[in-house]
């Protein structure tokens, strides 16, 4: 039998206690909590500026943490961040291949900083430039590339040497929507192939591709869970409002309590209501006839804008308590 | 160190070298650039003055004087006239800068031991006035001492032929030659590496770099050791255009020649490398580069003598690779001498390069805080 913690080392990839990060007196990150299984797509939500960076660069130990611990892979970061460099895969969220050297040497230069074996070397790299697509391109420059293709190229160079896991920084943020899907299907079969990944994005419809989320919001992890556990969580609290005149039905309830949140989505409205808030439904549809207007009020299921939209209300909420 | 690992490093500078073409073509013109400015200007300027000769003597004795001047070369005749009025006409107009007269009554001047003649100069070029001065020293044959005939801003010196051990015939470029490879090699080595790792931490690449196993000695060794081969190259052309334009003796071995070079280049990527841990941007390396620049230019010795200079430029003077490397070379092509001869400068570079190696590698961190 195992031990208690082997098992526990064998299944988790990523796991923080207490992680923080101060810039310049400003707590960027706070007291982040995490536990991503493997062999998973993990994603890290939040809105630009919420400390997903930071945080993924304090896991793979380019950044040191002010306070808190991380363990990655069974090693302790930072202390053991050279052995875990050759397990990792690393994309930032910047391009950051040469530009000015093609998609083959640029593989070619990773294949060998990245310690594939020589023999394999050449095979690895005719089977990614196969598999990802660069058969005709292998020896355009990277800098001539399309947003896209840059990105597969990026991809292709992060799992050159087959790491246990992968860290994604926003990695489509700069793409169309067809490449982020075919995309997604790469990083679905490298999770199904058996790799770990943790992607941040602050698109809901990746979040929603993810096995398990995480939401940061002003460098607090405020829900995470898979994407279904997170909405269910919800139930009950969000409404759909059908009516000629939105804006004006929003204007209505601005300021209503129990509301937290009003947003235009086409001709209708979306609520989020707030926790505990009782007969919502009746005191809505009493406000809007108040106000001279016609709308159809009714339940609807719970997303995941909702549930980001609830999650960063409780963050504001509980700081404004502190303050 | 991984050496597949480092060499992955070094095939990479390489193959961005070749793209960047501008910075190629630099690496070739700079030095080409350089030698025909220094070597070609400088010393047409102290040559083939254009002079005109007025010798109203007319004896073999005025003739053979002014045979002697027009053979050290320093002037050419373009205009031969009668009187020193048509000379200083003719100097007025810029069609000469240096007249020579020679007074009729030259053969008894010269008995007396008077001055038998006298040289116009166009002192409006400092150049041309230092080049003139030596004129004024061609000894007069079978004379009595004190033949010079100077104006009065030449300097007030005997008729004492001027005995230059390494370059008789005051060519400037056998000094400027050796020195223009130490020029050179600092201009462009220490810019080469000094935007290195700035550059890729501008571009984003260092973000990658930083999170794979590669060391920081892997890096850094492999980002110097390209461009001591550029650095090489340039040595090279600049010593065959010296030598074939300039006749530029190497009266040492072509390998003393070489390994000082190489220790020059080694440490001007060295301090490069260093100014690139430092600066935030590559504007900055720039200014810093400029900063190491432009004493290594002034005090090293390549421009004023470096004995005649104040005692802490002289401190200051030894920091810098470049002061080194001048002794080196000059022993070596001009003296003839060897290494082993000079072998505090050689352990000197070495030093500097072992630590400014050591002080780039230590200061850079494979961390972005």
């Amino acid at each position: 039998m195992n031990t208690a913690d082997s098992t526990d080392s064998g299944d988790i990839a990523i796991r923080s206690q207490g992680l923080c990060k101060h810039f310049g007196g400003v707590l960027r990150v706070d007291h982040v909590d995490l536990l991503v299984p493997v062999r998973q797509v993990y994603g890290f939500l939040g809105p630009n500026g919420a400390g997903k960076s930071t945080t993924i660069r304090m896991l793979c130990g380019l950044l040191t943490p002010s306070e808190g611990e991380i363990e990655v892979l069974g090693l302790k970061i930072p202390e053991q961040a050279e052995a875990l460099r050759s397990r990792i895969g690393y994309m930032t969220q910047r391009f950051s291949l040469f530009e000015d050297l093609s998609v083959r040497e640029n593989l070619e230069f990773l294949a060998a900083v990245q310690g594939v074996p020589k023999a394999r070397t050449k095979a690895r790299i005719d089977e990614l430039i196969e598999d990802y697509r660069f058969g005709d391109r292998q020896k355009q420059l990277a800098g001539t590339m399309s947003g896209g293709q840059k990105q597969r190229l990026a991809l292709a160079a992060a799992v050159i040497h087959e790491p246990q896991l992968l860290f994604l920084d926003e990695p489509t943020s700069a793409v169309d929507p067809e490449s982020r899907r075919d995309f997604w299907e790469k990083l679905f079969e490298l999770a199904d192939a058996g790799t770990t990944l943790l992607v941040s994005t602050h698109m809901m419809d990746e979040a929603e591709r993810c096995h398990r989320l995480a939401i940061l919001d002003n460098g607090r992890l405020v829900a995470d869970g898979t994407p279904a556990e997170l909405t269910d969580a919800l139930q009950g609290r969000t409404l759909v409002i059908d009516t000629a005149t939105p804006r004006r039905v929003q204007h209505a309830l601005a300021g209503m309590p129990g509301v937290d949140g009003v947003a235009q989505v086409g001709n209708s409205l979306r609520v989020l209501l707030a926790e505990g808030a009782r007969d919502m439904q009746a005191r809505i549809e009493a406000a809007i006839v108040q106000a001279n207007l016609q709308a159809r009020v009714a339940e609807a299921r719970p997303n995941l804008e909702d549930v980001f939209v609830a999650a960063t209300r409780a963050g504001e909420a509980d700081r404004k308590r502190a303050a | 160190m991984n050496w597949r690992r480092l060499w992955a490093i070094m095939l990479k500078e390489l193959r961005q070298m070749r793209r960047d073409r501008v910075t190629l073509a630099m690496i070739v013109g700079v030095p080409v650039m350089q030698l025909i400015l220094f070597g070609y200007a400088i010393n047409f300027n102290l040559r083939g003055l254009d002079a005109g000769i007025a010798d109203q003597a007319h004896t073999s004795g005025s003739r053979a004087l002014v045979m002697d001047m027009l053979a050290t070369g320093v002037v050419k005749p373009v205009l031969v006239a009668d009187t020193p009025q048509q000379l200083m006409d003719a100097m007025r107009r810029g069609r000469i800068s240096v007249g020579i007269v020679v007074p009729p009554d030259f053969e008894r001047r010269r008995s007396e031991g008077r001055q038998v003649a006298q040289v116009l100069v166009d002192g409006s070029d400092t150049v041309v006035q230092a080049a003139a001065a030596q004129l004024a020293q061609v000894p007069v044959q079978r004379a009595l001492p004190d033949a010079r005939a100077p104006m009065r801003s030449t300097p007030r010196a005997g008729p004492i032929d001027v005995v230059s051990f390494y370059n008789p015939q005051r060519i400037t470029a056998v000094n400027i030659v050796p020195g223009l490879i130490g020029l050179i090699l600092t201009m462009t080595m220490v810019m080469c590496t000094s935007i290195a790792i700035v550059r890729e931490r501008e571009r984003g690449n260092m973000e990658l770099l930083i999170a794979t196993p590669l060391t920081r000695s892997e890096l850094m060794i492999g980002k110097v050791l390209p461009y001591a081969v550029i650095g090489l190259v340039q040595t090279t052309m600049v010593l065959l255009l010296g030598v074939w334009l300039f006749h530029v003796p190497v009266r040492g071995s072509v390998l003393d020649v070489y390994v000082a070079a190489a220790l020059l280049i080694l440490a001007n990527l060295a301090l490069g490398l260093m100014i690139s841990t430092k600066a935030q941007s590559q504007f900055q390396s720039m200014q810093m580069t400029i900063f190491i620049l432009l004493p290594s230019i002034l005090l090293s010795g390549f421009v004023f003598p470096f004995a005649g200079m104040p005692l802490v430029a002289q401190w200051l003077a030894e920091v810098l690779p470049l002061t080194h490397f001048l002794r080196l070379i000059r022993g070596v092509m001009l003296r003839g001498a060897g290494l082993a001869e000079m072998w505090i400068e050689v352990l000197v570079l070495i030093a500097f390069i072992v630590g400014m190696m050591a002080v780039a590698i230590m200061r850079f961190r494979k961390r972005l805080d």
